[in-house]
């Protein structure tokens, strides 16, 4: 009987309550400045989170702390604990590779690395993995079949990844991310540099992506975030106004702020 | 509540609500005359409501209109688009009161010349008052977005039920006294109708208030007032489409 159940319910759904990612009373500072101020929230495992507020108000700093991408930079400091699956991923000790080899991050600008579209792949898996060329070459071909791109490249793997044009190469650093088999993909901006069926064509990826990878995504785009979330975070000032399910905050938001901020009436 | 940092957003969401005033005025205004004529068999205010209809079925075209153009061009949430699906559910229930007392209205035309019984229609002046007293309040807790209000008339609704079905049992003791009366009372029948519909109305824009103001539904469930008295007058013969 129980067997049964467990085989009729889609495996998404059996995990969709799980928080992948936890983050607790985090306080964050660039050197003086207090960046963050006492956020809480969940990400939940196989979920869209989309962060949402006005230029400073701490989003991309939340991003950024998710995959220890501050540590580049001295004077920056982080408070309070982000457990993913229950480990905290501000302790010291941590290997910070491993940290990013599972948690994927892409840009607002494509980046693609001045290589072949095929190296721009392979690259990071030969970071961590010692791959046949066979068995590279199925990853590759996965990887850009993932993020949408493999039918408009799959005849010039070795032509450079800058020859794409820019919906092409944000694709491109998706299918990068991707081929390390992350479990979660932060997106910072993702689509601010392109042009709306680009765009449309990220968005669908994000959709088809979630479900097997707990996404964060960050956005200056409150209809896009309205699109593409299950769940979204307003943000102001450092703190973390309202976090709800994305058809209440577009609908009906608790919070007064929040409100006026998605219906465009921030003085 | 604070304007939008796009001003020609604010104007449009005005003339929204200017027109929506207007059109609740006017349909508020025509549910009274319709009974006015009714009562005092004159048929020249009746044709005046029936012509005023139009006015009404322009307005809620040109509300319709405004706000699929702003859903359109300014992609509203929240509040905004709470206003907007408001406005548009709000403009056809007033129509719908219209198209109600134009219904009345015409047949205050057709039994103007007909033989009265006035005892059978104090009834129904008081029936008719009940549902404006709704309109007037639903309209104000519209303008005002005052919930406690509209939760009010939503509950009041009872009221007009009950008096629907005295005056059911009242017109029929009338038919059976005399059986002349049965023409007239039968037509002042289909009014109490008319005006049972109108409370409705009513009360559908009062869940439409709360919606907008709270982005919460009432329960489907409305209380009823009254016994069902097993007949169902719009099926029987609707004209209200006309």
């Amino acid at each position: 009987m129980s067997q049964q159940t467990a085989a009729q319910a889609p495996a998404k759904t059996a995990s969709a309550t799980k928080d992948k990612i936890v983050v607790r009373d985090l306080e964050f500072y660039y050197g003086q400045t207090h960046a963050l101020k006492n956020v809480s929230l969940g990400l939940q495992e196989g979920q869209v989170t989309a962060f949402i507020g006005p230029s400073g108000c701490g989003k991309s700093t939340l991003l950024r702390v998710l995959n220890r991408m501050y540590d580049l930079y001295p004077g920056q400091r982080a408070e309070g604990e982000v457990l993913l699956d229950g480990e905290d991923i501000l302790s010291k000790n941590l290997d910070i590779n491993l940290l990013r080899s599972r948690v994927g991050m892409v840009f607002q600008k494509p980046t693609p690395f001045p290589m072949t579209i095929y190296d721009n792949i392979a690259f990071g898996i030969r970071l961590y993995e010692k791959l046949r060329k066979s068995e590279m070459d199925d990853r590759v071909e996965s990887a850009l079949k993932r993020s949408a791109l493999w039918g408009e490249v799959k005849d010039k793997l070795n032509a450079s990844g800058l020859s794409l044009s820019g919906g092409q190469q944000q694709r491109l650093c998706i299918a990068r991310t991707v081929a390390i088999k992350p479990e979660v993909i932060l997106f910072d901006e993702p689509c601010s540099a392109l042009d709306p069926i680009s765009t449309a064509k990220i968005e669908e990826l994000i959709d088809e992506l979630a479900g097997d990878y707990t996404i964060a995504i960050v956005t200056h785009n409150m209809q896009q975030a309205a699109r593409v979330s299950h769940y979204t975070a307003f943000m102001y000032l450092g703190e973390l106004v309202e976090f709800n399910e994305t058809k209440t905050v577009f609908t009906a938001p608790r919070d007064k702020r929040t409100q006026d901020y998605v219906t465009g009436r921030f003085g | 509540m604070v304007d939008h940092t796009v001003k020609s957003y604010d104007k449009e969401l005005d003339t929204l609500e200017r027109r929506i005033a207007e059109m609740g005025g006017i349909a508020e205004k025509m549910v009274i005359e319709a009974m006015d004529a009714l009562a005092n068999a004159d048929a020249t205010l009746a044709q005046q409501v029936i012509t005023t209809d139009s006015r009404l079925d322009a307005l809620q075209r040109e509300i319709e209109d405004l706000a699929v153009m702003t859903i359109a061009l300014r992609q509203p949430v929240a509040i905004d688009l709470r206003e907007l699906i408001g406005a548009i559910r709000v403009t056809g229930d007033l129509e719908r009161i219209g198209d109600l007392a134009k219904n009345i209205a015409k047949r205050a035309v057709k039994i103007s010349g007909e033989a009265r019984v006035p005892r059978a229609i104090v009834g129904l002046r008081h029936m008719n008052e009940v549902a404006t007293e709704l309109l007037k309040d639903v309209l104000d807790a519209y303008a005002q977005r005052d919930v406690e209000r509209a939760r009010d008339v939503w509950a009041r609704d009872v009221d007009l039920d009950a008096l629907e079905d005295s005056i059911f049992r009242d017109l029929l003791t009338h038919m059976m006294e005399d059986p002349r009366n049965i023409s007239f009372c039968a037509h002042l029948l289909f009014c109490s109708k008319n005006i049972e519909r109108i409370g409705d109305h009513a009360t559908n824009i009062a869940e439409t208030v709360v919606y907008v103001a709270t982005g919460e539904t009432l329960p489907a469930e409305r209380p009823h007032g009254g016994e069902d008295v097993g007949y169902d007058l719009e099926g029987l013969h609707d004209e209200s489409s006309a």
